[in-house]
């Protein structure tokens, strides 16, 4: 339904029944120009970045066991956009270049959120982890607001960019990031049941035969892969990766292999859903895809901290 | 029980440490097969650590831990769950998780990447959750369970993997008196099925009451080893506890019983 909405909403005067003769392959030029490849793209792009940004949230969660470890909240997203803008900056503009570069900073941003929760007193507290990271996010924020300072032509690049949109991205990305968001997902395969097993605490993990330095290592690979595709697709998009596991536990209860499964449907349904939203709120221009994001988000988190007593995972 | 199957456990002079601190330093021990060995002493002594360095939580600095006859650190760990199962003493549940959910974890070392859900893993959780008396709880969740049948549960989960050898860190240390009962008599019920099993205890009554072959460990080393009957006497405690007492014998099952305990300075 969201898809449906995502192809017939948007610029461009393109009448339902166009929409629908473009995709059957007939229609005419204009209606076929923006849907297939305005509109069907940016669908596409939406719906891979929000499996990957759910997805992504869940796992962290689970695994620092804390309800609000988000990747854009903690500086994974923050972390792959600064290596962007600096890839920009530098002159970078192949996909591919870019999806590598944002690899690795989300790669970093993950792995100083794990070493935080590794941290005495801070790993026990979700509030404090989170505190952390927002202070690591900001101080990104700053670092790449700096560098757009540095270079007019780079500041536009990545003042589009930054703000997170789904629009006019082309599918060239998407083949470029393809590859790293299966390697992810094919990790989460083999994750799940240790994962789930970790819940019940390292040394009853190692006693049912995992190996908790291992699978801590495997995640922060996965999370970094798919945070770093989502982010060189769409930008850093906050929030996404908190709402989609909520969301998903609710239905799903305490067992993290269910709640993955549910953040499959779930995870793409919001992020496509927002982009419409982004669309239609502002017509005829557009709200960039993260503000909107943001603002399903903060209400959720509200929730969640306020809620008194945090779920433990 | 439908595994006949045995396995050995034995440390051989290993020294564990937790950074540069050496916490437990040359011992070995063999556990007997078939019986409940309780691991004893005062706070600190080493007992849990040495309890971990058998489950392969706590690699020895020095010596090896051999699970029957091979180095534990160099056989797979999913291998080593299906001989060996553990209840670690800070052991954690998401909210929400149910007993039937906990004790189908047991499965997990039995399973391969892809296999399903096979007849046999089902057996072995009805047989470990009829073995541990949880059958009726299966559905609840266990942040609503007392602590006795919150242990239970647990210990259903370690019956389901189906291992000769059951380790467990402090099983009753939450535990109020009848709680703390209910479980040493289903340990002692997994020993006679043919468990072989160890467990650190604080309370020495219980220990003497509910384990076959008793070690008493003090400072890190092990200083008596035998059945309770031989080894518990007024000195060991005094040099264990630091409290003097008289020993009697428990009318009713033979066993030693500490009375008239009190502080050595009086």
């Amino acid at each position: 339904m969201v898809i449906l909405a995502s192809l017939l909403n948007g610029a461009g005067p393109v009448s339902a029944i166009d929409v629908m003769a473009a995709l059957m392959g007939a229609g005419t030029g204009e209606a076929f120009f923006v849907v297939t490849e305005l509109r069907l793209p940016r669908t596409i792009i939406a719906l891979i970045t929000g499996l990957a940004l759910g997805l992504a949230g869940a796992i962290l969660q689970s695994m620092t066991r804390n309800p609000l470890a988000e990747p854009g909240l903690l500086g994974v997203s923050a972390g792959s956009g600064f290596a962007v803008a600096l890839a920009i900056l530098w002159g970078a503009s192949t996909a591919t270049i870019t999806t590598m570069v944002a690899q690795l900073g989300a790669l970093a941003g993950c792995a100083l959120v794990i070493a935080a929760t590794r941290v005495q007193g801070l790993g026990n507290d979700p509030v404090r982890l989170v505190l952390a990271g927002a202070t690591l996010s900001s101080l990104l924020m700053a670092l790449t607001s700096m560098l757009m300072l540095m270079d007019q032509r780079a500041a536009d690049e990545i003042r589009f960019w930054i703000t997170g949109s789904v629009a006019g991205k082309s599918l060239s990305m998407l083949w470029a990031t393809l590859p790293f968001i299966l390697v992810g997902l094919a990790l989460i395969g083999i994750l799940a049941r240790p994962l789930a097993a970790m819940a019940l605490g390292e040394k009853a993990a190692v006693g049912l035969g995992h190996h908790p330095g291992r699978i801590r290592f495997l995640i922060t690979v996965t999370v970094a892969l798919l945070v770093g595709s989502a982010t060189a697709l769409a930008g850093p998009l906050i929030f996404v990766g908190l709402v989609v596991p909520f969301i998903a536990r609710a239905f799903s209860g305490p067992d993290i292999r269910k709640t993955l499964w549910l953040c499959v449907p779930i995870g793409p349904a919001v992020v496509l859903g927002a982009d419409v939203v982004s669309r239609l709120i502002a017509t005829p221009s557009e709200m960039p895809l993260g503000v909107v994001t943001a603002l399903i988000g903060a209400p959720v988190l509200l929730a969640i901290v306020r809620a008194g007593r945090m779920p433990s995972l | 029980m439908s595994h006949t199957k045995t396995a050995t456990l034995k440390a051989e002079s290993i020294t564990l440490a937790h950074r540069q601190f050496i916490v437990a330093e040359n011992l070995s021990l063999s556990l007997p097969t078939g019986k409940v060995t309780a691991i004893v002493g005062p706070n600190g002594c080493g007992k849990s650590t040495l309890l971990n360095g058998l489950a392969r939580i706590h690699a020895p600095r020095e010596g090896s831990v051999l699970l029957d006859g091979k180095d534990i650190h160099r056989l797979p760990s999913k291998e080593v769950a299906r001989k060996l199962a553990l209840l670690p003493q800070d052991n954690t549940a998401p909210e929400g998780l149910t007993v039937a959910d906990l004790v189908r974890f047991g499965r997990q070392p039995h399973q391969g990447w892809m296999t399903q859900w096979s007849k046999e893993d089902q057996q072995a959780i009805n047989q470990a959750v009829l073995a541990a008396d949880v059958a009726d709880l299966s559905g609840r969740a266990l942040d609503t369970l007392s602590g006795g049948q919150r242990q239970r549960a647990w210990i259903a989960m370690a019956v389901a993997q189906q291992t000769p050898l059951l380790l467990l860190d402090e099983p009753t240390s939450a535990l109020d008196l009848g709680h703390q009962i209910e479980v040493f008599e289903l340990i002692r019920a997994l020993s006679r099925q043919g468990k072989t099993i160890a467990m650190v205890v604080h309370d020495l009554v219980n220990a003497c009451r509910y384990a076959d072959h008793m070690v008493a460990m003090k400072s890190g080393t092990i200083i008596e080893e035998g059945t309770p009957a031989d080894i518990v006497t007024p000195e060991l405690v005094k040099e264990l506890y630091g409290v003097h007492c008289d020993l009697l014998q428990d009318p009713a099952t033979g066993c030693p019983l500490l009375a008239n305990l009190r502080p050595c300075n009086s």
